[in-house]
């Protein structure tokens, strides 16, 4: 196991995935000369060539929409936007062209494309910064999502999404990328989607998350731990497709959950989890889940009301200690 | 509907003679496509009126000649990406108008299985890339494609159709700068018709159709779509350059509806005035104009007219009865085709269809 970064991690994945596949190129806002604004394609286009890993204009839709066609067409296009953020410029041509085309052509036209960049909050960087925006695609039927928490699922999950023959929305975190974790030496890492993972044991009450929010659930369950409180942290990895299994067996054994995002709650994530697991384990529950989300306003700047409005470990225990009646 | 009777009136002038290099043969096989494509629409026409077709239904009927004459001087493997107006332009690129049909009806065997309907005609094989809904999007997907075919060293190209509504959309001028900066071989055709659905071209904007990709550096021309040989020479030339690696091009494909926007528009309207309707209709029929000129040279008498129309009405009404004849989707198909792989692990649908 080699100990490297959730950006080293990401790098890995789309130069392996590059070697492997001459069909796979890069395309984003300085992804080839500045080497990615947060370098995740550090070095790639010295390796790969300007075909492979191309700088485009600051046209989120204009460009989202080129490689939407060459998909189409037959290339297998990484698009990185700077931040999902800016995403929302090219959301026609993600919902309305790349999710639907497969289905609207009777299956003529697979579309393999992954859209990929940092999703969520960082620190002070405001409303049109800060939005975590995986409901937007995970909404659509004909788009697969993806939210890695750590440096072994940036890379498996990023090659498993390259490898995919759907469009897949890939989201990280800019407070992730510098983010420590062993990741295995093997050159064909690869962790099919829709597979959550345990990331802690614990029989009193399970906490669901996915994404950079995995380590706030973490913190907080280190800390119920100290206070003999055992939590289940299961994270999902993957919003579409959705391990509803793992859910259920958590749900089974701990009977008591909270649901914990970085997005906003209504028709959050959390709404249709909550939904799925009152349909299908109502008799497993011992009291209402509880969630745990973005405060429902748009991202303020100032230090101290942005803590606030993040979702943080302590307003995850205090959630651990209502379904626990505590 | 076209007359296939030459009016004493419009005997041509001279100059209106020129068949543009082309030679009579092929103008008399592009006067079969035309003849189709309107005996066609006409069919499509009918079967909307009652209720055989459903939705949204655009039809080509006065634009023909932009179809046929564009489309034509293409290779089997070059592409064609349009909007929603698209059945006529997929019948020219190879699909066989009794898929078309069956699509315009909902039906299994068409084009799309019937999932897509008169805005979403898709054959891959026919490298007929989709009609598309959404006011200039496919104008980014054209780009991609020609992105494809640079990546791969083909040497294909790429025809765009949009109508002249979309050149206000951001992704048009995304796209073309895209185009002129990678030096792309496609083609961006304006289908200019003079109205966005109700909304005259010159309302909306301050430039001419001509400035609009000048400053992307995407050289311009335009040509009467009304004449077919005039179009058809115009986009040899054009796909000969474009192939030859000569980056992209803009085209003002000048033509007119002789119909509504759509078939719950009535044909005039509110928003262009009954009489321009009527003059272009009657003096600007890319039928009659090609007619008046294959009599007048001899090359066609009203016998061999007559026997054209006669087959292209045929094909129409067989198109009709296959669409007809076809089977509705089957109801266990209604989720096949929303994903290309279904992963082994985890729930891809939501609505209760994989609860265990």
């Amino acid at each position: 196991m080699a100990v490297i970064t959730y950006r080293e991690a990401l790098n890995e994945a789309l130069r392996e995935e590059m070697e492997r596949d001459p069909d796979v190129f890069l395309m984003g806002e300085d992804v080839a000369e500045y080497d990615g604004a947060y370098k995740i394609s550090k070095g790639l286009l010295e390796e790969f060539g300007d075909k492979r890993v191309v700088d485009s204009p600051i046209s989120e839709l204009g460009f989202t929409g080129l490689c939407v066609g060459a998909s189409m067409a037959g290339l297998r296009p990484v698009v990185e936007f700077m931040t999902f953020n800016f995403a929302f410029l090219a959301i026609d041509q993600v919902i309305n062209n790349a999710t639907k085309m497969y289905y609207m052509s009777d299956g003529q036209f697979p579309m393999p494309i992954v859209f990929r960049g940092p999703t969520g909050a960082a620190l002070q960087l405001s409303a049109q910064h800060s939005q975590a925006c995986e409901t937007y695609y995970s909404h659509a039927p004909g788009c697969k999502v993806v939210t890695p928490a750590t440096p072994a699922d940036a890379k498996g999950l990023l090659k498993a999404s390259i490898r995919d023959n759907d469009p897949v929305a890939f989201m990280e975190g800019e407070t992730l990328y510098n983010f420590m974790g062993e990741v295995p030496e093997d050159d064909d890492y690869v962790i099919p989607l829709g597979v959550a993972d345990l990331k802690n044991e614990g029989s009193d009450v399970s906490i669901i998350t996915h994404g950079k929010m995995v380590h706030v659930a973490l913190q907080a369950a280190a800390k119920l731990d100290k206070d003999n409180i055992g939590a289940d942290v299961l994270d999902l990895r993957t919003i579409r497709p959705l391990d509803m299994d793992a859910i259920l067996k958590t749900v089974k054994k701990t009977n008591r959950v909270v649901y914990l995002e970085e997005g906003w709650p209504y028709a959050g994530t959390g709404a249709q989890i909550v939904s799925m697991i009152q349909e299908e384990a109502f008799d497993h529950l011992d009291a209402p889940i509880l969630r745990v989300t973005q405060a429902d306003i748009p991202m303020p700047y100032a230090k101290n009301l942005e803590i606030l409005a993040k979702p943080s470990a302590d307003r995850v225990i205090e959630a651990c200690n209502k379904v626990l009646y505590r | 509907m076209a007359e296939t009777k030459t009016k004493k009136k419009s005997m041509p002038k001279k100059d209106q003679l020129s068949l543009h290099g082309v030679s009579p043969e092929l103008a008399i096989d592009m006067m079969g496509d035309m003849l189709l494509y309107r005996r066609f629409e006409e069919k499509a026409e009918e079967a909307y009126a009652i209720g055989k077709i459903g939705g949204f239904c655009h039809v080509h009927i006065g634009q023909e000649g932009a179809a046929a004459g564009s489309i034509k001087p293409l290779r089997e493997d070059d592409y064609v990406i349009s909007a929603y107006r698209e059945h006529t332009q997929a019948i020219a690129k190879g699909v066989h108008p009794n898929a078309v049909m069956a699509e315009l009806f909902g039906r299994v065997d068409g084009a799309s299985g019937g999932r897509g309907g008169s805005m979403h005609v898709y054959d891959k094989d026919c490298r007929f890339m989709g009609g598309h809904g959404i006011v200039g999007g496919q104008v980014p997907l054209a780009t991609g494609i020609g992105w494809k075919i640079k990546y791969k060293d083909e040497d294909t190209v790429v025809i765009v159709y949009m109508g002249d509504a979309a050149v206000n959309q951001g992704g048009f001028h995304e796209a073309l700068n895209m185009a002129a900066v990678w030096e792309l071989p496609a083609i961006y055709v304006v289908e200019n018709n003079g109205y966005g659905m109700g909304t005259a071209f010159s309302r909306v904007s301050k430039t001419d159709m001509s400035a609009k990709p000048v400053p992307h550096g995407v050289p311009a021309s335009h040509v009467n779509g009304q004449d077919v040989l005039a179009t058809y020479a115009h986009f040899r030339e054009l796909i000969a350059e474009v192939r030859g690696g000569g980056g992209p091009r803009f085209v003002d494909l000048q033509t007119y509806r002789f119909r509504g926007h759509s078939m719950s528009d009535p044909v005039s309207g509110t928003y262009r005035p009954t009489e321009e309707v009527e003059r272009n209709t009657a003096e600007e029929d890319p039928i009659s104009i090609l007619r008046d000129r294959l009599i007048a040279g001899g090359h066609l008498d009203q016998d061999d007219l007559e026997e054209m129309d006669k087959e292209a009405r045929q094909i129409a009404q067989d198109a009709v009865d296959f669409a007809d004849a076809s089977p509705f989707p089957e109801p266990s198909t209604l989720y096949d085709n929303v994903w290309a792989e279904i992963n082994e692990h985890g729930r891809l649908f939501f609505d209760g269809r994989e609860r265990p």
